[in-house]
């Protein structure tokens, strides 16, 4: 069969909302996108320990240090979940990680931003990961296969993820006059970061075309964006936060809230590199992963030797 | 080690392994406050005791010098912890027996999964056998505190709540001495053993660890998080 009939036929099973599995014909420009947007997913999910596992060692109480290490080892085993579904598509994790470190391969941006007080774990909680659960639940009906599936079985874990940041945030909001000022602080400083998440105007945003036409991508980021806005303001109403935004008000026509413009020049400077954690953060992913080389070689000489006798 | 695993499955396990031993501290400190009785909380324990108020063996405060260190310092300790907890799971006191019983299944595993890793390490390649082997010279000091006894370990092995320390120094030492076998390493040479975390007395990085974890309950008294 020719590529073009190949293409067709492809696009046949896509528009009758079929999965993609590994075995199937699928254009090469489909495979790339979607290593370049699992991968970057998977990243995202193991960088994005960092700023959270910051706060582990101080986290106040043993109850909130043991659900936040449960929560950001979930991080870890969502990138493993990822990382397995992309090399469905031909590549190794190993090649996806120097792809990371040579800087070739992105993950979200979020992650550059510092988690400084004990109310950053609230917010990342409740809006980072508010915003993630957003993008995610509409990924589930992503047409290939592996992802979806790997979408199913995260969503399952993500809203404990958000519950435990809301309840962080809620319970310093209602605390002491200093706990308020960190929570709304931390609302402050995540707020427009979180909006940011979803990615660029669906007008600025080259690739989508490809993406929604080979379902990949099921929503646009404005739509998924105006949806995580939507259900978010109530959450902050009811503990009694203020969400940084003058422009933000209900909207009766459109049954939604209209909001502000999104600062672009700081997104595009962060996505380039120019975020306040961006070195430290793929430094530190540099330098675990050097430091535990040895102990990979360990256990492959260890193991090659136990597999000969 | 979360974030910092050498990759992804391990850093995973060794957080579980962080988990159940969090669990266990946490079990163990709500039942002492209840026991004390003077109104403190697990929390007030952990958050708001001075340094030599704190009587864990210095072994647990070592740092993570680098994997192999981790690996030995929680190896050693799990074997210990396997000997207390099947002790204490079977005294009269219900809930501390509860809590070894389920311990000790969380044990059993850390000491399966450690233990492979000292087994590999040793005798894996030429750096992993030196990193190890280093790791156990180095921690080596500390394994006497283990079975040291004071008088409060003698009231406990009256009543059967612990065994004698020259029980718990020949099982360590064979378990050990196995291992460290298998895995083509020695004994490190006996040498000076530590003691005093019975009393108090720690290295100096138990402070730099309070430092840390108490932070936010010392910065800020009045607040419930
Ligand atoms: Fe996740
Ligand atoms: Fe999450
Ligand atoms: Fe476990």
């Amino acid at each position: 069969m020719g590529a073009e009939k190949l293409e067709v036929l492809f696009q046949e099973r896509i528009d009758a909302n079929e999965k993609i599995e590994p075995r199937d014909y699928m254009p090469e420009e489909y495979r790339q996108h979607l290593i370049r947007q699992m991968s970057q997913h998977a990243h995202s999910e193991v960088i994005g320990m960092q700023p959270e596992g910051n706060w582990i060692t101080r986290a106040p109480s043993l109850r909130a240090k043991k659900i936040l290490l449960a929560k950001v080892q979930d991080e870890a085993g969502h990138g493993l979940y990822i990382y397995s579904a992309t090399e469905t598509l031909g590549v190794t994790r190993d090649e996806l990680i120097s792809r990371l470190h040579q800087g070739k391969a992105k993950y979200a941006s979020i992650f550059n931003y510092p988690a400084l007080t004990w109310a950053d774990m609230g917010a990342i909680g409740w809006l980072v990961d508010g915003a993630a659960i957003t993008n995610q639940v509409s990924l589930q009906k992503t047409s290939y296969g592996p992802y979806s599936r790997s979408m199913v079985k995260i969503c399952k874990e993500e809203s404990f993820h958000q519950r435990q940041g809301y309840e962080i945030i809620a319970a310093m909001a209602k605390g002491t006059s200093e706990q308020k000022e960190m929570a709304q602080d931390a609302l402050n400083r995540f707020w427009w970061p979180s909006l940011m998440m979803f990615g660029p105007h669906d007008s600025d945003s080259p690739r989508t075309g490809n993406a929604m036409k080979w379902k990949i991508k099921r929503e646009s980021n404005d739509v998924l964006r105006q949806r995580f806005i939507d259900k978010t303001v109530s959450q902050a109403e009811l503990i009694g936060l203020t969400i940084p935004d003058p422009d933000l008000k209900w909207n009766e026509e459109r049954g939604s809230y209209d909001f502000g413009e999104i600062d672009w020049d700081e997104f595009w400077s962060v996505v380039k590199g120019g975020g306040p954690c961006n070195l430290k953060r793929l430094n530190h992913h540099k330098k675990a992963h050097n430091d535990g080389a040895w102990v990979r070689k360990a256990a492959a000489a260890y193991a090659k030797k136990h597999l000969n006798k | 080690m979360c974030s910092k695993g050498p990759f992804l499955e391990e850093d995973i396990a060794q957080t579980n392994l962080g988990l159940d031993l969090l669990g266990q501290a946490e079990a163990l400190l709500t039942y002492a406050a209840k026991l004390e009785d003077k109104g403190r909380t697990a929390d007030d324990l952990v958050y708001k005791r001075p340094e030599r108020d704190f009587y864990n063996f210095m072994l647990t405060e070592q740092p993570n010098t680098d994997f192999a260190f981790a690996v030995v310092r929680q190896y050693i300790m799990a074997l210990y912890l396997d000997k207390v907890y099947e002790t204490l799971s079977k005294v009269d006191d219900e809930t501390l027996s509860g809590i070894a019983s389920k311990a000790l299944k969380e044990i059993d595993y850390h000491k399966s999964h450690l233990g492979m890793w000292v087994t590999r390490l040793g005798d894996g390649t030429q750096e992993s056998h030196e990193r190890v082997q280093t790791a156990f010279n180095e921690l080596w000091m500390f394994v006497g505190e283990l079975y040291e006894e004071d008088e409060l370990d003698l009231k406990m092995q009256h009543s059967g709540y612990a065994i004698s320390g020259d029980e718990m120094k020949s099982y360590l030492f064979s378990e050990i001495s196995s291992s460290l076998a298998k895995a083509t390493l020695s004994i490190p040479e006996s040498v000076y053993m530590t003691t005093g975390s019975k009393k108090g007395i720690h290295t100096e990085y138990l402070g730099y660890l309070l430092t840390e974890m108490q932070y936010l309950q010392r910065a800020y008294p009045d607040a419930n998080w």
